[in-house]
């Protein structure tokens, strides 16, 4: 193995690997700030429950504020957080150079520009109907698709002048993911056939599929590629992985419509959305199953390495989370769910509790090997026991007020009662939020010593195969 | 290469057939969904008024969507597919933070409560979280001619001067009482048609109000439930005559020691708030502010309970009503 290392380094330009970790710690540097941007907001949105008239005045107020969190979050952070780290995976299992680092600096401003554009659009006002997750007026996301037809193109180029037969299987969910990505953006976009109730049924399409054949697969891509690396070890099935990219493929973007549960949509469409929402397990739990059983036996190591802590976490988010968007689509507890703040816990068990613990996981796990620097050990415990705890009490907490709003409902007390019962919740989630915040700051300090902040150097390990553990 | 091909090719293909089955097609199939009877478009200003409740995100709150379900009955009707022939963007919303708006424009129909509620909410509903609107208000020295200054309690209102809307509140506000169900067809008469009976009687207190009834603080109703009274109060009437049922001066009329409140004959009580009311005086002083009728959304018993409670708290001491009085009143019509 030291051989093929060496014989490998000397083969690749020197220069190409420093861009390529610059590129890495480029991304991982601007996510970072839109993670801390979207989430001081989401703060401040949290506050505003207790004290609705603190922040008046319309740029702060509460309906323009909630969907630049969102997709700050979602744009700013993930999105750009994933697709740098797709980058170095792509280059380093494929054991090659990037196809094009100018292309990935191009990607970059454009994600970017996008994300501050819609930004500043949506606090003045211009909100593209409020629809979630295609709030930017449309010429804005179409910044956003030309930054992913960019990624792509570079993505299938470094895959293309991969040294082996196979490609790697972390290759398919984020090339996969960035193609089908453009797909869902272009359908959002065109305006032709979203008139009043059929904008209802892409909406539900939309909202679902912008989370699930984008944050998903790119995500899944971080685990399939670290977790190996990390224990030193091949994936548990390589098949199973491969099962579980196809079932999601297939079952996914059928499922948009149990977010309209009980709405006009057609009956037929509904039902046919919770039908898949129960075939989504095959994936979820091939996958989750796949992922806990290469951890098998070595549950000692993990107390040793914070990366795979962050990423032990992550898979039972997407265990947890998944199968609780599985139940949720069932019509019996929509009827008490729907509307409530349980879908707000719900969202963030999934995108925090999966995708954002899987970028933290990634990035520790894959950051110090590009740029050759470590962060602290007491950063690091810092971010995980904070971001764990905050998150807990956050998810916890929304869910019993959720199910409180529900049940309140149903038993007819007046409707403001839904409203004062919640406020202790309210209370929580604040306290459970700016734990998570402040862990944030704990990772962006992380992120500044393993880029350009003083620390101990580590040699950088260039092209490591990580596809010896796999194939 | 090949392999490329067929991994990234083959799922793109398989994704792109499932995006136009599951997205687009539906979409155009439903987009051309014909309006539903009495469905109207909106006026410019309707339209202006809706632009802004987007552009503020109003929707991240507030649904409008009623489902086919008991909780949301008091909502208004299940939506159906031709309600949403010209909503274009879609509002169904995700959230219910506050209520449902599908219907608001019948359910409180009141501009002086709605300038009040959103200039700043917790001036009419104390327990209220929604942010306060109150950019969209200016306060000036003096109302201009033909512009009412915005009655707030005192608590809310300006050190000097008076709040009128500007045109951005002016057109939300012509937004919100746009928004009302039509009848289904099948349906029994709907509410919408907000009945202008102007009950000018209401102060005049009858020489014959001497009943023994007078002074029962309990009502004898056996079907009187005082913790479900409050309820049925709090949902369906506080939000104006407030929880302590003295009103907000100027704006919404007291019913603590209110005439018709504490008539023995409890004919007029029971028939505004079956039908609604315009234009009511209430000790002398007019109250522009329209009442929503109540004989769609509440059952006679609902109703009996809420004037019963009417008649028995703050003081009050008017004569307890039956179910069957309230059917009875209902069945003559208005």
């Amino acid at each position: 193995m030291p051989t093929s290392v060496t014989a490998h380094a000397a083969s690749v330009d020197e220069t190409d690997d420093r861009a390529l970790a610059s590129i890495f710690a480029a991304y991982t540097i601007t996510a970072t700030v839109w993670l801390l941007f979207a989430t001081g907001v989401g703060i401040l949105l949290a506050y505003k429950f207790g004290a609705p008239d603190f922040g008046r005045g319309a740029w702060l107020t509460f309906g323009r504020l909630r969907p630049i969190h969102t997709n700050a979050t979602f744009y700013g952070w993930a999105s750009i957080a994933l697709v740098g780290m797709a980058y170095y995976v792509a280059a380093r299992s494929s054991r090659t150079v990037l196809f094009s680092a100018k292309l990935a600096w191009i990607g970059l401003a454009l994600f970017n520009v996008a994300a501050l554009a819609g930004t500043i659009a949506l606090d003045l006002g211009y909100n593209d109907g409020n629809l979630e997750y295609r709030e930017w007026p449309w010429p804005i996301r179409l910044v956003f698709l030309a930054a992913l037809v960019v990624t792509a193109w570079n993505l299938i180029g470094t895959v293309a002048r991969r040294r082996s037969e196979d490609i790697y299987l972390s290759n398919w969910y984020t090339i996969g993911g960035v193609l089908w990505t453009c797909i869902v953006a272009v359908v959002a976009i065109l305006p032709w056939y979203q008139y009043g109730l059929g904008q209802v049924s892409v909406s539900g399409y939309y909202m679902h599929n912008a989370v699930g054949m984008w944050f998903t697969p790119l995500a899944l891509g971080i685990f399939y590629y670290a977790l190996p690396k990390l224990l030193n070890r091949p994936i548990y099935s390589y098949a199973l992985g491969v099962l579980a990219f196809w079932t999601n493929l297939v079952f996914y973007p059928i499922i948009g419509a149990h977010h309209f549960l009980f709405s006009p949509l057609p009956w037929w469409l509904q039902t046919t959305a919770i039908v898949f929402s129960v075939a989504m397990l095959v994936p979820v739990w091939g996958g989750s199953a796949n992922f806990l059983l290469t951890m098998r036996g070595r549950m000692r190591d993990l107390a040793h390495s914070y990366p795979l802590m962050f990423i032990l976490v992550g898979v039972i988010g997407y265990l947890v989370g998944s199968t609780q968007g599985t139940a949720e689509a069932f019509r019996s507890l929509q009827e008490v769910w729907h509307f409530t703040n349980f879908t707000i816990g719900h969202s963030h068990l999934t995108m925090y509790g999966f995708v954002t613990f899987a970028i933290w996981g990634g990035v520790y796990a894959l950051l110090p090997l590009a740029t050759g620097r470590e962060p602290g050990r007491a950063g690091l415990m810092l971010h995980f026991w904070m971001a764990v705890v905050g998150s807990f009490i956050y998810v916890i907490s929304l869910s019993i007020g959720g199910t409180i709003q529900g049940l309140n409902w149903k038993s007819g007390v007046p409707f403001i009662q839904s409203v004062v019962d919640m406020q202790a919740y309210h209370v929580w989630r604040g306290v459970g939020g700016s734990l998570m915040f402040l862990s944030h700051v704990a990772f962006a300090w992380n992120v500044w010593r393993m880029t350009y902040g003083r620390c101990a150097k580590i040699a950088p390990v260039s092209a490591l195969p990580a596809g010896r553990a796999v194939a | 290469m090949n392999k490329l091909l067929l991994i990234a090719g083959g799922s793109t293909l398989v994704y792109a057939v499932l995006a136009l089955v599951m997205g687009v097609l539906p979409g155009i199939a439903l987009s051309g969904m014909p309006p539903g009877p009495g469905v109207e478009p909106l006026t410019a200003l309707q339209s202006k008024g809706r632009a802004i409740y987007v552009a503020n995100g109003c929707s991240y709150c507030h649904t409008q969507q009623v489902r086919p379900l008991p909780q949301d009955k008091i909502f208004g009707r299940p939506s159906a597919p031709g309600d949403f022939a010209y909503q274009t963007p879609e509002l169904l919303g995700s959230e219910r933070t506050g209520p449902d708006l599908t219907n608001i424009g019948i359910r409180q129909p009141s501009e002086v409560w709605q300038y009040i509620h959103l200039y700043n909410p917790r001036a009419v509903v104390p327990e209220s979280v929604m942010p306060a609107f109150d950019w969209m208000f200016r306060v000036v020295d003096k109302a201009p001619a033909g512009v009412t200054a915005i009655a707030l309690p005192k608590a809310f209102a300006p050190p000097v001067g008076v709040v009128i809307p500007t045109p951005e509140a002016q057109a939300l506000l012509a937004y919100l009482l746009s928004l009302k169900q039509p009848a289904l067809p099948g349906d029994t008469a709907s509410a919408a048609d907000v009945s202008a009976v102007t009950v000018g009687g209401v102060t005049a207190t009858d020489a014959s109000a001497a009943t023994p009834q007078v002074g029962a603080a309990t009502p004898a109703d056996e079907h009187y439930d005082a913790a479900k009274a409050q309820a049925l109060f709090t949902a369906n009437c506080a939000a104006c005559h407030q929880g302590t049922g003295e009103g907000l001066p100027g704006a919404f009329p007291p019913l603590k020691g209110n005439a018709a409140v504490n008539d023995a004959d409890a004919t007029t009580h029971i028939r505004v708030v079956l039908h609604g009311l315009q234009g009511a005086n209430v000790g002398g002083v007019v109250y522009s502010s329209p009442m929503p009728p109540f004989a769609e959304t509440l059952d006679d018993a609902d109703i009996a309970n809420i004037i019963n409670y009417e008649r028995s708290a703050w003081g009050n001491h008017g004569a307890p009503v039956t179910t069957q009085q309230v059917a009875g009143e209902r069945a003559k019509g208005k």
